[in-house]
């Protein structure tokens, strides 16, 4: 556009960082074994829940039964039905949900902080006396099985599952999403027991972020939580088997107009001394917009929508995963521009500016994502999860300055080299296979 | 932040409603800008939004709003491509754009030592896009795999909301799809882009929020150095996309290639938004009395009583925020239900239900229960720093108010029961559009 313009007096240099103030928090560990911290947080007059439970198994109905555990959690209490159980929630401007994945039942909750006591109080009452009627089982069982399906004609899901098999063969991690006709066999009984044997308070933690103060909200989760107990004690999952590097796989899916590409490979857990490095390392990769991943295969080539990479921590080990949806006629060409950055980022270093803008993005962003009670209380619970406190996230701005571009090709090296990633393609088989085949071996399913 | 607590004696729970230190100037150049300083976390959020969008699209241009808005991240006069993201992200921030039927938002959120930045970011593309055949070319690109991704490789993809326009309405703004067909985004060109601009993109035509950590008298020296500069240009008036309902029931269908089930979704006129009178937010709570979970009459009676359907949900605006658009808005009743045989039943209870809300009026205690949760799950939507500043700026925009937005529980608690009957009663009796989804996946 030509027109006039402001005379340009350069990009407006940054001031000086303002730090988020200091966490006001107490924790307190409760006769039962349940740990919770509490974090007082003026902003909107709200309180948010957070409760994790250790839920893993390797037995194999467990996927089908935790999934539907979580479904029916809220379906009735010996007190009230599910629809009492909702109308109380609506009454107190409160919600409550419950998922499950491979290592854990999470239950939020957020609600008006004057009736946190009633929300902590309706937490209870499923936590000790869900009671899993049998109408509203079979009811949930078909609801469930339906999405499952639906589910599993997304090609992302399809690549998902397709990688987790690639990365970590029969492992329970891969059986993370439940099969919709075990899901059809699961029974009243069943999510009975299982409530029983694993909803329990040792090795629990909860977190709660409100306008409130730390003492009066933990004596709150006290006072309503008191009489959740339980045996201690977990079942624990096996390790996860090394990764071992084989041919490019490729799952058809006939007609799609798109290739979901997805590399996956190790990282490193939060606790671990090389995770700052490698956290940085992944962002200029392909961690955000402005990495170069992004900009070459999306700004420049315009092979793609929305690419990114990620490092995601689970109970057993913290993996890698890059993942592009692209156009089916650039497959090829995206997985070779693909396989070129993480070659580069795995054998020469980055350039100081490159580290220096991760890092603030690094810093920035953790600052942003606390800046709400919503995301103080998540952050806080995936941190309680591993033993991780509100320390952890004063200390990560320090941990985070302290990379080096040495430390960065180090451990990209080690963790983003193709030759340590897994490779999974879902797509055209017949439109794709050819170009694949010119630059890996090509496993066809 | 200070809440206080307002609500009206025929409330069980006294209601919060959000009080903030709202500044509002309007600059020489037209631009209206409000600042809302709030010191307790060092973030701030930039918002921008543009009166065009969707229903502006020229006729042969569909998709263009968004395509447009794709470009506005390109670069400028003073920036190479790429550089927005960068300079945002590694200040620690992120940033992005959304286009919706009658406007198009712009916003970076940052930690609040790049408030600066931030602001001389928005002004210097408000000032002008750099616009080369090369970034046009590539946007169009990047936007065809942004509509594969999310409409055409994925079961349900724009359903309903790329369809059931079409069936409502019968003139182009309302009712042509608004992700854009391939022919046109493909036709799309520098002088289109250019033209676009020119006519929506003037100063006098958006407004500016500002919300977070910062000083006010500060953030308004800023705000007049790099966006007072700006020259002003003539703003278009935006035309009124009224249009009179047809009568009869207006029956459109969608075939999908990934779907496994079929789905259905029904659209039905509400009353102008202008002003939120009580008979438009009647319908915002109806909707809410209809789907907001297990206690809600449509979850009652199709999920856990016949399980006729796995899913519904009924909403206002087609993206699901009643609080978006200008007249002509939509309720949309959608629904999932895995047995084709079913679909004349689900379409039969949802309008038994209405009519029991009618004819028998609530039940005790209902309204004010969807309307306290509605209220929480408001204030929750407004925790964010750069949630703030975009709905502010949305209200001031949409409904010549950030203050409209500030008072919504008030206004909220004028709604009463005679309300919402006598909104279901105004469904029943208009006619509407039915979408049906065809599955073609594989189930």
């Amino acid at each position: 556009v030509t027109r006039p313009v402001p005379s340009f007096t350069g990009v407006p240099e940054l001031a000086p960082v303002r730090r988020p103030r200091k966490l006001d928090f107490a924790e307190r560990r409760l006769a039962s074994g349940l740990s919770a911290l509490a974090v007082r947080r003026t902003g909107v007059p709200l309180a948010e829940v957070r409760l994790r439970i250790p839920f893993g198994s390797s037995t194999r109905s467990h996927p089908s039964r935790a999934a539907m555990l979580a479904e029916c959690l809220l379906a009735g209490t010996a007190e009230r039905s599910r629809v009492d159980l909702a109308e109380a929630l609506q009454r107190i401007g409160a919600s409550l949900a419950a998922s499950v994945d491979a290592d854990r039942l999470s239950v939020a909750g957020s609600g008006l902080v004057t009736r946190l006591p009633d929300l902590l109080g309706l937490l209870a009452e499923v936590l000790t006396g869900a009671a899993f009627p049998p109408p509203d089982v079979a009811r949930e069982r078909a609801r469930l099985a339906e999405r499952l399906t639906i589910a599993r004609t997304q090609p992302g899901v399809v690549a998902r599952e397709a990688l987790e098999h690639r990365m970590w063969g029969d492992h329970p991690y891969t059986r993370d999403l439940a099969q919709p006709e075990a899901v059809r066999a699961v029974s009243a009984a069943q999510l009975r027991a299982l409530h029983r044997d694993r909803v329990v308070a040792p090795g629990a933690t909860l977190v709660v972020v409100a306008s409130l103060s730390c003492e009066a909200a933990l004596d709150h989760v006290e006072a309503a939580l008191d009489g959740w107990t339980g045996p201690a004690g977990s079942a624990a999952l096996p390790p996860l088997p090394p990764l071992t590097t084989r041919p490019v796989q490729l799952v058809d899916r006939g007609g799609s107009v798109q290739s979901a590409l997805r590399l996956g490979g190790t990282a490193l857990p939060r606790q671990h001394p090389d995770s700052p490095a490698l956290v940085l390392a992944n962002l200029i990769f392909g961690g955000n917009f402005s990495s170069r991943w992004v900009s070459n295969i999306r700004e420049d080539k315009g092979y793609t929508y929305s690419p990114r990479s990620t490092i995601s921590h689970h109970a057993l080990g913290s993996i890698f995963i890059a993942a592009a949806d692209v156009a089916t006629e650039v497959t090829a060409a995206a997985l070779m521009e693909t396989t070129y950055e993480l070659s580069r980022i795995a054998t020469l270093p980055v350039t100081a500016e490159e580290l220096a803008a991760a890092y603030h993005y690094a810093t920035g962003s953790l600052a942003l994502s606390i800046s709400t009670q919503a995301g103080l209380a998540a952050t806080l619970a995936q941190l309680a999860a591993v033993g991780l406190g509100p320390q952890y996230i004063a200390d990560q701005p320090a941990r985070l300055a302290a990379v080096t571009t040495e430390d960065v090709l180090r451990v990209a090296g080690d963790h983003l080299a193709p030759s340590h990633l897994v490779t999974v393609v879902v797509g055209d088989a017949a439109s794709v296979a050819p170009g694949l085949r010119r630059l890996a071996d090509l496993d066809l399913e | 932040v200070v809440h206080s607590v307002g609500g009206m004696p025929s409330t069980s729970l006294r209601l919060p409603a959000p009080r903030f230190a709202i500044t509002r100037r309007v600059l020489d150049n037209g631009l209206r800008v409000l600042l809302v300083p709030d010191r307790s976390t060092p973030v701030v959020g930039i918002s921008v939004v543009y009166d065009v969008g969707i229903r502006s699209e020229p006729q042969g241009r569909t998709g263009f709003a968004h395509l447009f808005e794709h470009l506005m991240f390109q670069g400028s006069a003073n920036l190479e491509k790429m550089a927005h993201a960068r300079y945002v992200q590694s200040s620690g921030g992120s940033f992005n754009g959304s286009t919706h039927f009658d406007y198009t938002e712009y916003h970076e959120a940052l930690p609040s030592n790049a408030l600066e930045r931030g602001l001389f970011l928005e002004a210097d593309r408000m000032a002008g896009p750099a616009l080369t055949e090369e970034t046009v070319q590539n946007q169009i690109a990047v936007v065809k795999e942004e509509i594969r991704v999310n409409v055409l490789n994925r079961p349900y993809g724009g359903f309903p909301w790329l369809y059931l326009p079409g069936v409502m309405y019968e003139t182009f703004p309302n009712a042509h799809n608004g992700y854009g067909d391939f022919i046109d985004l493909e036709a799309a060109t520098i002088a289109d882009a250019t033209s676009f601009f020119t006519s929506y993109y003037a100063p006098a035509n958006a407004v500016l929020c500002v919300a977070g950590d910062f000083d006010a008298n500060a953030a308004w020296t800023m705000v007049e150095r790099h966006f007072g500069a700006i020259p002003a240009r003539r703003t278009p008036r935006r035309p009124s996309f009224a249009e009179q309902l047809a009568d009869g029931q207006r029956q459109g269908s969608v075939t999908d290639q990934h779907a496994p089930l079929p789905a259905l979704a029904l659209g039905f006129r509400v009353p102008d938004p202008a002003g939120l009178p009580v008979e438009y937010l009647a319908h915002v709570l109806l909707a809410e009395i209809l789907t907001d979970g297990d206690a809600s009459r449509l979850w009652r009676a199709l999920v856990h009583d016949s399980g006729l359907v796995t899913d519904v949900s009924a909403y206002l605006g087609e993206f699901g925020d009643p609080f978006e658009e200008r007249d002509p808005v939509m309720m949309t009743i959608s629904a999932f239900y895995p047995e084709p045989a079913a679909r004349a039943d689900v379409i039969g209870t949802v309008d038994a239900e209405l009519d029991r809300i009618a004819t028998d009026g609530l039940l005790d205690g209902e309204l004010d229960r969807v309307r306290t949760r509605f209220v929480a799950a408001l204030l929750r939507g407004l925790d964010a720093t750069i949630d703030r500043s975009s709905a502010l700026a949305k209200f001031e925009l949409v409904h010549g108010g950030a203050d409209v937005l500030t008072e919504l529980p008030r206004s909220l608690t004028g709604v009463r029961d005679a309300d919402i009957t006598a909104a279901a009663r105004g469904l029943l009796g208009q006619s509407r559009a039915v979408l049906d989804l065809i599955p073609e996946g594989r189930s």
